[in-house]
Order: structure tokens, then C-alpha cells, then sequence
């Protein structure tokens, strides 16, 4: 729909995390299939041909991940519901200490299915931030950061981007190991290999920090020190009474009186500091995305699926848990897969890539070739 | 435009400054090439320039450095950013975002400039240095010359009245060097940019130079002045300079294409001379071979087809471009990455099946940074570790170290070795095992003329005692000291394969200075020349550039 070009960042991260709540509000398997193939088919139709653009089948296998070790620990150590007992494991009972802690043991059909669920729901949030993070890459993100918190954002994307760069330096290390006749294998070599890695990484920060100086990072128009003390404790002072505030709304204990006025006066002091923090600020932005109808559909689309299943939850609607004690099949909810349709459908309201960008079009080419 | 006023710097911890009362003057619109030996404080004169020496890296600085008006004492690096463009050695350690056209905007979107100068300024300079048609790539995916060009580009558009470059070519092919000092040029001579620029490969960049800054190092003073008048006498210089000396031409050629129009005599003289060559052992046991391997990273084959046989007692050179192949070939030869088809052997053995352990005792590879081979913190324990891993008698390396490079200390740190010293003690902590095949990924990257000479001179030595060498680089001088056979890669197949000579004279990319100079005679470096003409001395080379003064 609409001219190529690139969609806006915090559309994507607005649709995906609207996607991640749903998922948190179910601990249906069927429903949170849905919602990772709703993710999967808008990441396939409109990921970039950049290295980012491949991270979705990452997050896939970390998803997988996730789940089994949630069962295995399950499995081998955490407390037993339900009575229908699937495997009996050798164990022994803990002194009565440390009571509820279990090694080993009953493995019941229950606990086995609360853990596959409990881990599936974690995977769909992990994938669903996966296809945020290959549609988008947290560096176009960061475009569209307000001035204020930019340098805060730079420091979130630069450990982002050290995150790929260390597995490349373990790997860089096991070929070193090789070479000087040594065992890549085992927790020798990984214990010998963590020093240099991280030397490594903290060099390169170093390294990247005296370029990102030398190119203008943290030119200050001008501002007085005064300034400055004044944003600081108009953020962090806004901060922490917001955090109070909603604390005290939340929780039974305390008065409501305290919290509602202590959230409002935090949320103003926050933007207060934000808007003159911004103001002194003398960066411009390149080529801003700009926002328009299809940001707000994409936006749209993961908002309605969020705002969907939290009234699902309020209302209980059947079939929004599956049963597990006892155990039973899951039942489908036509209602919550209408709204699950509505997550795939950036797939069409979202703009196609510039040329040349889009991965569905072309099978891979240029990108393979760094790894050469 | 820059002017540094006996400026003296010392490091933290250092007894001695690495600069000591250093004056100099750069007048707009030149292009200064800073030379010198690794170590020598070349880095630390040009990280000066903007303030990154001391103000990020600490240490003490005496004097003023003055740049545009600007007093570096006072300005930090930011502060400079506007005035002042630097290129570190790596580029893809400076690069802040992930797409070209993000990174040439991200300077000015530091300095505050309006979004459409942003937009023009990007066109500008994506247009200046032929990346247009690379603008909406991620950077990871770019080779070696074009980041380097990015590089340069995500400076200049904050405009810049000085561009600092440190080793600009030296990870390069001469493809690629070419290309990006054809874009350097063209910035000095239609912008007026001031340019300040490091680098060893001298035969590259040297025809360039308006001034050449020697350094010798040590705190002695620097030399500043023209390169003929420079050159005449400096310690380090291009095979074209050390012809011109030897041949006695004035003036002094700095281009082949000067030196060839004054060679006319000298090849005369070399009318009936054959080049020395080494005697090359025909053996037909190939100590490793390659057949017909197929490496595949993804859909995309990195080797194509590779047939490869190493005899003892030879030096192959393995050239190519940027990503043609080369590392992906050493590699297999030890055993690492994917084989999808064909087969490597190397003693009889697949390198695959061979532990850690077992490896060192067939082959040995010096990676592309021999630092990632070094992890303790003394030579003295590295040595030892060295011994232990290849289980020979104590000592062992340590004799190597002492053979090989006599100036390195036991009680120093590998990080605090120059370049050329870190390459030759993991040189020795590979030989340690003895390995009958020894493989060297770029071993020049980064390395002065002496240290090239001494590596040359070591490599010959172990061929002479019947190791095997493969040397990947792109330094196509060393390729004509050393090498008895070039192989040379394109998108993963062989597409030469023959004896050094036959090979280099016949391609202008990868043909040496001397080659160029004196073809169509197959001379390939200046001491194969000086060993033709016999000992000449001063009267006699004079002679011989006489006829060429008037």
C-alpha cells in the first residue's frame, strides 16, 4: 500500500509490542501459535535485506529454547500439580528447610502442561520483539528518539549492536585456540576465552567512543550548568514519584489518596524535563521517517490485538487459558482468532520497502557475502 | 592552518614523550604524508590534531597545537568536529550507525545542521566519492575499499577544513587503494582541503605528497620538506626512490612513470644480466595439497573448484581482492570452516580430523591479527605457554624469540610490542612445534620497510630449510622479494598459477615498482638490480645518472 519506502520504527516496535501484550494475557497454545504466525507472515513480507533483516529465525530458535528449558526445569525440579502422574523420576526429598524444592520425583501430565504453556507465552513475547527488531533495526529506532533521551538511546543501541559483535570474537577466540594447538572444547576453553572477549569489547567501546567524539557527540549548545542540574532532577526526580505513584495505586496497602496525585505530578515533572532537555539540545534529525496512515494502521492493528485480549481477559472469556487441571484439549475462541487476523495485517497496510531492500522479493544475495 | 608550537607529549606511565618539542606548520590546501617507523608516534602526532590525544586518551601535553584558530588545549574533540575530519585505521570501528547514507548524515546531525544542507551535503558527497549507488547498503556488507570511502564521506559532509587519515590503505588491494586515493586527491585539489595523512605503503601514496613529515621516533626531531629533497635521504622509501638512488638519477623520480623516461640507460646496462633467482628444490611430494574444494558459506561458494599443491622448501604468495577468497582458503588448510566439497591434506592428513593438539605438529597459520594468538602478559609466559602447547623442550621459543627478534624483552607486555615485533613473536610461538607448513594471512598490514626486510629475510631462511609457505597479502613488493610462485585468486577459483616472475610482469595490478620501471626486462626488485651491476659505488652510479641530468 502506498508509495515503497521505509515504515517508521516505533510502528513497528508499537504493532509488535501490542502483539507481546496479547500473548502475556493467554496461556492458550493454539491462540499463541496464531499470534507467532501472524508475526512470522508480516516479518517474511516486509523484513529489509539487511543484516538485522535475518534476526527473526534467531529468535525463532531462542523461543524453542526458551520452552524446553521451562519444561525441563519443570520436570526436574519444580512443584508438582495436579495427580496424573506421567514418569516417575529418582529422587530424594530436601530436609524440610528447604521445603518445596523437589528433586526428581512424580513428573505429572499438569505440571508438564503449565510449563509448556507458561513457556510458549514467553517465547511468543521473545518472538514477537524478534520481528520488531528484524523489521526495524533499534538504530532506525533510535531516529526517532525525542533529543532529550538521545544520548541514553545511544547507549542502549551501542550495547545492542556489541551483542552480535561478541559471538563473532568467541568464535575469532576457538580459532585462536586452534592455532596455538590447543582444545576449543570443554569449560577450559571457555573460561581461557571470557578475558579476552571482553577486553576485546571493552576496547572497542573505547575505541568507538573517542570516533563518535571526534564526529560531535555531546556538543553542548548552551547550556549552563544550572540547566543541566535542573533537567537532571526534573527527570529523575519525575521519575521516581511516577514509579511511586503507581505503586501506591496498584497496591492494596497503601492510601489511593498518595498515589494518584504523586503519578500526575511525576508524569508532568518527567515532561517538563524532557521538553527543556530537548530544547537545549542542538542535534537535528536526517531524513526524519515521516508518520502517516499507514504508521497509525500498523500502530493500530497491534494496539486493537492489545486492547483486544486485555478485554477478553476482564471479561473471562472461555478458552482464553487452556485447562490444565484437569487436563483437557484447548478450545479455539473464533472471537480472539478475528483479532489475531488483525495482527497480520501490516502485511498489507504497511508500505513495500524501497528497491532493492525487500527480502521476500530477492533470495539472498549481498549480505551472505561478509561471512565469506 | 595547523600549527604546533613545540608540542611535547608523554603518555601515562611512559618515562620518555613520544613527541618531544615538536614545531611544524601546515599551510592550507596541502597534502602532508606523515612516514615513519611503527611506534614511532605518527598516530599520536595525528590523533593530536583534533584533540583525541590527550583529551580521550590522557597523558601530558606541553606546547599549543593550533588548528584553524582553534587552541586544542581548550577545544575538545567535539568542539573540533566542524573543522576537523579524522579517519581512524579501521573504519568499521568508527562507524556509529548501520546504513551508508545514516552514517554520512550522522556528523551533522551532531553539529545541528538543518535538515535539507543535511540532505544536499549527502548528495554532494555521495556523488564526489562514487558511492551512490551504495547508499541504502548496511555497512557490514561493504568491502574492505568501499567502507574505506565511507569512511571518508561520513566526515566530509560536516565540511571539514582538514581531513586526517591514518593508514588509508594499508587492508587494502591496489584496486581498492587506488581508489580511494584517487578520491583524496581529488578532494586536495577541488575542495582545498588540508590533508594530513599516515601510511607505509610509500610506493602507493608518496607521488601524492606535497610535504612528507619523517618521524623518526624516540623524540628526535622531525623531518618536513618536499619528498625528492626528503627522499634523497630518508631511512625508509619506495622501491622507485631506492632505484632512483642506486641508479644516481636527478632529479630523484618519485613516479614510475618518471623513473621509466629515465631508465632508458640503465636498462642498457642491464642488456645480457638475468635476475638472481633463488634456487627453487623441485620436489614432487607436496607437503599439503587442495583438490578441487568447494567452500560454501550459505548458498554462496567463498571457493570455487581450488587445486593447490605446496612443495617444501617454496614460497607461494596468494593474491586477490578483498574477499576473493584467501582467508577462507588458509583457513581450510587448518582444519576451520565448512568443506562442501574436493579435499585438503595436509602431511598425509585431513586438517578437519586433526585436534588442537595435533595441529601445530603439520601446519601453523599466523592469522590476520596476530594479537588474538597472544593472552599472557609477559613475553617470558608467553614463550613458556608456547612450549608447553607444543610440547617441546623449555626454551625452546624463547631461543626463536632471540633469533629472530633480539630487541624484544621478557618482562614486556605483547600489547606494548610495535606491530612488527607482535607479528615475528607469534611468528615464533607458531614455528615453536615446528610445523613443516607455515601460512601467513597479510603479515605486512602495518609493517615499516625494515620490519618487511627482516620478515623477508626470515621467510627465505625457513624455505631454505625446507618448510613449506603459503603468505596471502596484497603487497605486491613483498611478493617480489620473497615469493618463488604467485597464485592468484578471483571469486574463488585460480586463475594464475606459475612462477613469481611470470606471473607479476605480466599483470600492471599486481606488477612491483621495478617491474613496471624496467619492463620489458623481467627485474623485479632493487637488489636483484644492485647484484646484476655489481658493487657500485657513489662515482659509478653517478656516471650512470649523468646523461640523464641534462
Amino acid at each position: 500500500m502506498g508509495d515503497p519506502r521505509w515504515l517508521h520504527a516505533a510502528a513497528w516496535w508499537g504493532w509488535a509490542l501490542g502483539l507481546a501484550t496479547a500473548a502475556s494475557r493467554t496461556t492458550n497454545p493454539l491462540l499463541l501459535v496464531l499470534i507467532v504466525l501472524a508475526a512470522a507472515w508480516v516479518v517474511h513480507a516486509r523484513r529489509p535485506l539487511a543484516p538485522w533483516g535475518r534476526s527473526f529465525a534467531f529468535f525463532l530458535r531462542l523461543g524453542v529454547v526458551v520452552i524446553v528449558v521451562r519444561v525441563a526445569v519443570q520436570v526436574l525440579f519444580g512443584a508438582s500439580v495436579g495427580t496424573t502422574e506421567v514418569i516417575w523420576l529418582p529422587g530424594f526429598t530436601l530436609p524440610s528447610w528447604l521445603a518445596g524444592v523437589r528433586i526428581g520425583g512424580e513428573v505429572t501430565l499438569e505440571s508438564m502442561l503449565l510449563a509448556l504453556y507458561d513457556g510458549m507465552r514467553l517465547a511468543t513475547i521473545i518472538i514477537c520483539v524478534g520481528a520488531a527488531n528484524s523489521l526495524a533495526s533499534p538504530t532506525r529506532l533510535l531516529k526517532s528518539v525525542p533529543a532529550a533521551l538521545y544520548e541514553l538511546g545511544v547507549s542502549v543501541v551501542v550495547a545492542l549492536t556489541f551483542t552480535p559483535q561478541l559471538v563473532t570474537d568467541v568464535e575469532r577466540l576457538r580459532t585462536s585456540r586452534r592455532l596455538r594447538g590447543r582444545s576449543t572444547h570443554g569449560p577450559r576453553a571457555i573460561a581461557a576465552s571470557a578475558v579476552p572477549v571482553l577486553e576485546g569489547a571493552l576496547e572497542r567501546a573505547v575505541t568507538l567512543a573517542a570516533a563518535m567524539d571526534s564526529r560531535g557527540y555531546g556538543r553542548r549548545g548552551t547550556v549552563t550548568a544550572r540547566q543541566r542540574r535542573l533537567i537532571a532532577v526534573a527527570l529523575l526526580g519525575g521519575l521516581v514519584a511516577a514509579c511511586i505513584g503507581s505503586y501506591a495505586l496498584v497496591s492494596a496497602g497503601s492510601p489511593a489518596v498518595l498515589g494518584l496525585p504523586l503519578l500526575i505530578l511525576g508524569v508532568i515533572a518527567t515532561a517538563a524535563g524532557l521538553v527543556v532537555a530537548g530544547r537545549a539540545s542542538t542535534r537535528t534529525t536526517y531524513r526524519a521517517d515521516p508518520w502517516r496512515l499507514a504508521e497509525w494502521l500498523v500502530l493500530g492493528a497491534g494496539v486493537a490485538v492489545a486492547a483486544g485480549f486485555a478485554v477478553f481477559g476482564a471479561l473471562g472469556l472461555p478458552g482464553l487459558d487452556a485447562p490444565v487441571d484437569p487436563p483437557g484439549w484447548p478450545t479455539l475462541p473464533l472471537v480472539a482468532v478475528l483479532v489475531i487476523g488483525l495482527a497480520a495485517t501490516p502485511a498489507w497496510t504497511a508500505p513495500p520497502l524501497p528497491p532493492g531492500h525487500a527480502a521476500s522479493a530477492r533470495a539472498e544475495p549481498a549480505a551472505l557475502e561478509l561471512s565469506a | 592552518m595547523i600549527t604546533f608550537d613545540r608540542v611535547t607529549i608523554t603518555y601515562p606511565g611512559a618515562a620518555e614523550p613520544v613527541l618531544r618539542d615538536v614545531s611544524l606548520v601546515i599551510p592550507e590546501g596541502e597534502l602532508v604524508l606523515v612516514v615513519g617507523r611503527t611506534g614511532s608516534g605518527k598516530t599520536t602526532l595525528l590523533r593530536a590534531i583534533n584533540g583525541v590525544v590527550p583529551h580521550f586518551t590522557g597523558g601530558r601535553m606541553a606546547g599549543s597545537i593550533v588548528v584553524g584558530g582553534r587552541d586544542t588545549a581548550t577545544h575538545p574533540p567535539r568542539e573540533l568536529a566542524d573543522l576537523v575530519g579524522v579517519v581512524p585505521q579501521d573504519p568499521m570501528s568508527g562507524f556509529v550507525t548501520d546504513m551508508v547514507e545514516d552514517e554520512l548524515a550522522y556528523g551533522m546531525e551532531c553539529l545541528g545542521l538543518a535538515p535539507d544542507v543535511m540532505r544536499r551535503r549527502v548528495e554532494e558527497t555521495l556523488d564526489l566519492l562514487g558511492l551512490a549507488d551504495l547508499r541504502q547498503r548496511p555497512l557490514m556488507s561493504l568491502s574492505g575499499g568501499q567502507r574505506q570511502r565511507v569512511a571518508i564521506g561520513a566526515v566530509l559532509t560536516a565540511h571539514p577544513r582538514v581531513l586526517v587519515l591514518d593508514e588509508p590503505t594499508s587492508a587494502l588491494d591496489p584496486g581498492s587503494a587506488e581508489e580511494v586515493l584517487a578520491a583524496v586527491h581529488r578532494l586536495v585539489h577541488d575542495l582545498g582541503v588540508t590533508v594530513v595523512m599516515a601510511e607505509h605503503r610509500l610506493e602507493r601514496v608518496v607521488q601524492y605528497a606535497d610535504r612528507v613529515i619523517i618521524v623518526p621516533g624516540q623524540g628526535q626531531p622531525l623531518l618536513y620538506g618536499s619528498p625528492p629533497e626528503l627522499m634523497r635521504t630518508a631511512p625508509i622509501a619506495p622501491p622507485v626512490v631506492e632505484l632512483g638512488r642506486l641508479a644516481g638519477w636527478h632529479p630523484l623520480p618519485l613516479t614510475v612513470r618518471d623513473a621509466r623516461r629515465a631508465a632508458g640507460p640503465l636498462r642498457d646496462l642491464l642488456v645480457g644480466h638475468t635476475p638472481h633467482l633463488r634456487a627453487v628444490p623441485t620436489s614432487t611430494d607436496a607437503l599439503a595439497t587442495m583438490q578441487r574444494l568447494v567452500v560454501r558459506y550459505g548458498p554462496v561458494p567463498a571457493l570455487r573448484g581450488v587445486d593447490l599443491s605446496l612443495p617444501p622448501g617454496q614460497v607461494v604468495a596468494l593474491m586477490g581482492r578483498n574477499g576473493a577468497g584467501k582467508s577462507t582458503l588458509l583457513n581450510a588448510l587448518v582444519g576451520i570452516g565448512p568443506v562442501a566439497q574436493g579435499s585438503v591434506t595436509v602431511g598425509g592428513r585431513d586438517p578437519r580430523a586433526l585436534p588442537g593438539s595435533e595441529l601445530l605438529g603439520f601446519v601453523g597459520l599466523v592469522p590476520q591479527e596476530p594479537g588474538d594468538l597472544l593472552e599472557c602478559t609477559t613475553v617470558a609466559d608467553e614463550c613458556r605457554a608456547a612450549d608447553r602447547d607444543a610440547r617441546c623442550a623449555p626454551g625452546t621459543t624463547r631461543a626463536l624469540v632471540a633469533l629472530m627478534a633480539p630487541e624484544i624483552e621478557d618482562g614486556q607486555h605483547p600489547r606494548d610490542l610495535s606491530e612488527g615485533q607482535r607479528l615475528l613473536l607469534v611468528l615464533c610461538v607458531v614455528l615453536s612445534a615446528r610445523p613443516p607448513v607455515l601460512l601467513l594471512d597479510e603479515p605486512t598490514r602495518g609493517l615499516d620497510y625494515p620490519t618487511k626486510a627482516r620478515l623477508a629475510r626470515i621467510l627465505a631462511d625457513l624455505a631454505e630449510a625446507g618448510h613449506a609457505i603459503l603468505l596471502a597479502t596484497h603487497d605486491v613488493e613483498l611478493v617480489a622479494e620473497v615469493a618463488d610462485r604467485v597464485v592468484i585468486l578471483a571469486d574463488g577459483e585460480v586463475v594464475a598459477d606459475g612462477p613469481t616472475t611470470d606471473v607479476v610482469t605480466s599483470s600492471p595490478m599486481f606488477a612491483p615498482q621495478v617491474a613496471k620501471i624496467l619492463s620489458p626486462q623481467t627485474w623485479l626488485t632493487v637488489d636483484q638490480v644492485a647484484a646484476a651491476l655489481g658493487p657500485v659505488d657513489g662515482p659509478a652510479g653517478a656516471g650512470l645518472g649523468g646523461e640523464q641530468a641534462g
